[in-house]
C-alpha cells in the first residue's frame, strides 16, 4: 500500500499511490505502533469489565458451566471415555483453551467493522486492530486459567515438568485463532453475511475438536487428516501437558501446527490486500 | 524552509456506489441474491468490490499541488468537492485510485474531534487512548497532560466517565488531545464546525499557533475568516478537480463571490453535510424564506421550517441566524426568547413558521444558520452556513442604503429629539 523510508532517521518520507496485488505484511510498521495495540487491548479489558455486572467473572463463567454440561451430558450419561482421568478436569483443560479460541473467532471476526469509526477518521496499521482482540483474550484466559489450576490440584493432579511445554500451546491457540480471525474480520466487511455464519462455524468446528471426547479416539491411521485441525494440536497438547495423559501424536501435531502457521500468514496477507478497502466500505 | 512538504501528482480517487443502495425491485433483489454471490466471491477474492453491480463516480479527479515545509494551506469548496476525500487520501485513512503523493515528515491527522473517545472511559483514560491513536506515545501524554487538562478546563472531572460530560466539556477535552499532537504537517478538517463561539475562538488560537511554529498545515474549513485568517494559500477544490490555487484573499474573495446562491428562498436540508449526531434525532428538513418571495430589507420576514422527529424530544426550540460570509454572527432568531418550549413526539412531523416584523439586516449576501435545540441545552440539528441567502432592498429602503459601507450591518431610524433653535430642512 505505502512505502515508509527514513532518511537521516528525522523526517520520515512516505510516498502515497494505489498498491497493486499482494502488498508486503509492514511488520516493522506494526511494531511502531505496538503502543496503540497495547491502548487498545487495555481499552477492550476495561470497557468489558466495566460494562458488565459480574465482569471478571464472566471469564470463569463461560468454561465452569460448559464443564458442568458437558461432565453431566457427556461424562455421566453417555460415558465418554476421559483417559483415565476424572471428566470434570478432562473438559475443563480443553474447555480454557476453546473459550480463548471461541472468543478470538466472534471478537475478532467482528472487530473491524466495531472499529468503523477508527478506520475510517486515522490512519494505522490495520492489523492492529484484529491483534488487540486476540490478544485481549488472555487476560480472560489467564483467570480461567487459574481456576482451572486449582481445579486440576482439587482432583489430586499435580504438575509435572510437562507444564513448562504450556506456553507453545497458548502461542498455538493465539496463532490459529489470529490467523482465523484476520480471514474472517477482512472477509466480514466485505459480506456482513460473515457474522451469522460464526457462531454456528464455532459450534461445528467444536464438534470436530477434542474438546468433550478424548482424541484417542480417532484411529491412528487417520490421525493426520484429524490434526488437520490446529485446534487438535492445541487440546491434546493442552492434556499432555497438564493432565499428563498419553503423548504428543506427531501425526496430528505437526499438521496442526503447519495450518496453523498456514492461516495466519495467508490471513495477514488477504487482510492487508483487502485493507485498503476497509475506510471506504465499512 | 522551501523545502516541499507535500508533493501531490495527478491525484484521483473513484468511489464504486453499489447499485443496492439505488431502488431495485424485490424480484431483482432475489434474483441477484441468488446468482451474485459465486460471482461475487470470484471478484472479492481478486481485490476488487462487485464491479458488476456498481455505479462509479470520481471524487478526486487529477489533483496536483505542492504544499511547502511550514506553509498553511486551506483547502475549500462545496459540499461534496473532495476536500475531505483529499484529506483522507493524504493521510493514509484511504488508497488513490490512481496518482501519487510525497509526504515528508509525521503526519498528524484531525478529521473529527475526539476520534475514538469512548464513553465508559474516564477523561484521564480517554486522554493516553486518543492520544495513542493520534500517534502520540505516552511519554508525550504525561509530559503534557497538565496542559491538555488545563487547556481543556476539565480539571475536577479528569476521573469521571467521558458519558457523564457535558457535550462541551467533551468537546473541549478532545481538542485538547489533539491540539496538543506535534506532528510535522497537520491535516486539519472542520473541526471548527462543532462547539460554542468562545470554544471556536480557542480552536481557532491554537490552530493559528500551530501555524506559526512553523508547521505545515493543511485546513479545511467552510468558515472563511478562519482560512483568511491562518492561511496563506489556498486550494480551491471544485467537482473534485483543483480550479484556483493562489493567495487566500484573492481566492475566498472570488469564491464568495461565485457561490453566491441568486436568492433562492427555499433552503433544502435533507442532504446537508452534519456534524456529531445533528439530525439523528430530530431534523429540519427544509426552510422557505417569505412562501418562496425574494427577502427583502425593511419588511417582514416569514420562515417556515419543515421538521421530523425521530425520537421524543423534549423542551425543543428553534432559531435561525444571519453571519456574514466570514462566518461573524450578525442576528439571531430564536424561538424560546420569552416564549415557551415545546415537546415532539417520535415520528411526528411538521411546520412551524417565524414571522419577523422588520428584517433591518442591511442588503448584501449573508450565510444562513439554523439550528434546533433541545431543553438541556445541546443542540438537535445544527447547520451553520447551510446556504448564502441573499437580502434584496425593499420599498422602504433608501436607494443609497446598499452602498454605505460605513453603516455596519444593520441602519436603524429610532426615534430623535431634536432642539428647537434647529429646523427642519426640507430640500
Amino acid at each position: 500500500m505505502q512505502r515508509a523510508s527514513t532518511t537521516l532517521q528525522t523526517t520520515p518520507i512516505t510516498r502515497i499511490e494505489p498498491s497493486k496485488g499482494w502488498v508486503s505484511l509492514q511488520l516493522r510498521e506494526l511494531w511502531a505502533y505496538r503502543e496503540l495495540l497495547f491502548f487498545l487491548i487495555w481499552r477492550d479489558v476495561k470497557v468489558r469489565y466495566k460494562q458488565t455486572v459480574l465482569g471478571a467473572a464472566w471469564a470463569i463463567i463461560q468454561p465452569v458451566f460448559s464443564m458442568i454440561v458437558f461432565t453431566l451430558i457427556f461424562g455421566r450419561l453417555a460415558k465418554l471415555p476421559s483417559d483415565g482421568i476424572a471428566y470434570e478436569a478432562f473438559s475443563i483443560t480443553a474447555l480454557v483453551p476453546w473459550a480463548l479460541f471461541a472468543n478470538a473467532l466472534s471478537q475478532g471476526s467482528n472487530s473491524l467493522v466495531g472499529n468503523a469509526n477508527l478506520i475510517k477518521k486515522v490512519y494505522f496499521p490495520r492489523l492492529t486492530v484484529p491483534i488487540s482482540t486476540v490478544l485481549g483474550g488472555l487476560v480472560d484466559f489467564a483467570i480461567a486459567f487459574v481456576v482451572m489450576f486449582g481445579m486440576l490440584l482439587w482432583f489430586g493432579i499435580t504438575p509435572s515438568i510437562r507444564m513448562l511445554a504450556l506456553p507453545l500451546f497458548i502461542m498455538l491457540v493465539l496463532i490459529t485463532g489470529l490467523g482465523v480471525s484476520l480471514w474472517l474480520a477482512a472477509l466480514n466487511v466485505q459480506f456482513r453475511d460473515i457474522r451469522y455464519v460464526i457462531p454456528f462455524m464455532a459450534q461445528l468446528w467444536q464438534y470436530g475438536s477434542p474438546v468433550a471426547y478424548s482424541s484417542s479416539l480417532i484411529p491412528q491411521e487417520w490421525r493426520w487428516l484429524y490434526g488437520l485441525n490446529p485446534m487438535v494440536g492445541v487440546i491434546d497438547g493442552f492434556r499432555w501437558s497438564m493432565l499428563g495423559t498419553g503423548q504428543i501424536s506427531w501425526s496430528s501435531m505437526l499438521p496442526s501446527v503447519g495450518i496453523a502457521l498456514f492461516l495466519l500468514f495467508t490471513g495477514a496477507l488477504y487482510f492487508r490486500r483487502i485493507e485498503k478497502q476497509f475506510a471506504d466500505m465499512v | 524552509m522551501s523545502e516541499i512538504a507535500i508533493q501531490v501528482e495527478h491525484l484521483s480517487k473513484q468511489f464504486r456506489i453499489g447499485a443496492n443502495a439505488f431502488q431495485k425491485t424485490f424480484r431483482e433483489t432475489v434474483s441477484d441474491m441468488m446468482l451474485a454471490p459465486a460471482r461475487r466471491l470470484r471478484s472479492a477474492m481478486r481485490g476488487q468490490g462487485s464491479q458488476a453491480a456498481t455505479k462509479e463516480f470520481w471524487a478526486l479527479r487529477d489533483v496536483s499541488f505542492d504544499v511547502k515545509q511550514g506553509e498553511v494551506v486551506g483547502i475549500i469548496g462545496h459540499n461534496g468537492a473532495g476536500k475531505s476525500t483529499l484529506l483522507k487520501v493524504l493521510s493514509r485513512i484511504t488508497e488513490p485510485t490512481t496518482g501519487s503523493a510525497l509526504i515528508r515528515g509525521r503526519v498528524g491527522t484531525l478529521l473529527e474531534v475526539g476520534t475514538g473517545f469512548h464513553p465508559d472511559l474516564t477523561g484521564r483514560e480517554n486522554m493516553y487512548l486518543n492520544g495513542a491513536i493520534l500517534g502520540m506515545s505516552r511519554a508525550e501524554i504525561n509530559r503534557k497532560f497538565d496542559e491538555i487538562v488545563a487547556f481543556a478546563e476539565v480539571e475536577q472531572f479528569i476521573d469521571t466517565m467521558v458519558k457523564h460530560y457535558s457535550s462541551g466539556m467533551y468537546l473541549r477535552l478532545a481538542f485538547a488531545v489533539a491540539a496538543h499532537l506535534e506532528p510535522e504537517i497537520l491535516i486539519v478538517d472542520e473541526v471548527l464546525a462543532v462547539g460554542d463561539a468562545q470554544f471556536q475562538k480557542k480552536c481557532l488560537g491554537k490552530m493559528g499557533e500551530v501555524a506559526q511554529n512553523g508547521r505545515t498545515v493543511l485546513f479545511v474549513s467552510h468558515n472563511m475568516a478562519a482560512i483568511r485568517s491562518l492561511c496563506q494559500r489556498v486550494v480551491w477544490l471544485n467537482q473534485g478537480t483543483v480550479l484556483k490555487d493562489g493567495p487566500s484573499a484573492a481566492i475566498v474573495n472570488e469564491y464568495l463571490m461565485q457561490t453566491v446562491t441568486s436568492s433562492s428562498s427555499r433552503v433544502d436540508l435533507r442532504e446537508a453535510t452534519r456534524h456529531y449526531d445533528y439530525g439523528k434525532r430530530f431534523k429540519i428538513n427544509d426552510l422557505t424564506f417569505n412562501h418562496g418571495e425574494p427577502i427583502l430589507h425593511g419588511e417582514v420576514l416569514n420562515v417556515s421550517f419543515n421538521y421530523e422527529a425521530y425520537a421524543d424530544v423534549y423542551g425543543v426550540s428553534f432559531g435561525y441566524g444571519f453571519s456574514s460570509l466570514e462566518g461573524t454572527r450578525l442576528m439571531t432568531v430564536d424561538s424560546d426568547l420569552n416564549a415557551p418550549r415545546y415537546l415532539i413526539k417520535r415520528g411526528q412531523h411538521g411546520q412551524l413558521t417565524s414571522t419577523l416584523d422588520t428584517l433591518n439586516l442591511q442588503p448584501g449576501i449573508y450565510l444562513l444558520d439554523v439550528g434546533v435545540r433541545s431543553g438541556d441545552g445541546s443542540a438537535l440539528d445544527y447547520l451553520p452556513g447551510c446556504a448564502q441567502v441573499e437580502i434584496l432592498p425593499g420599498p422602504t429602503t433608501p436607494a443609497s442604503m446598499s452602498r454605505l459601507d460605513y453603516a455596519g450591518n444593520v441602519r436603524l431610524g429610532g426615534q430623535w429629539q431634536w432642539p428647537e433653535t434647529a429646523q427642519e430642512d426640507r430640500d
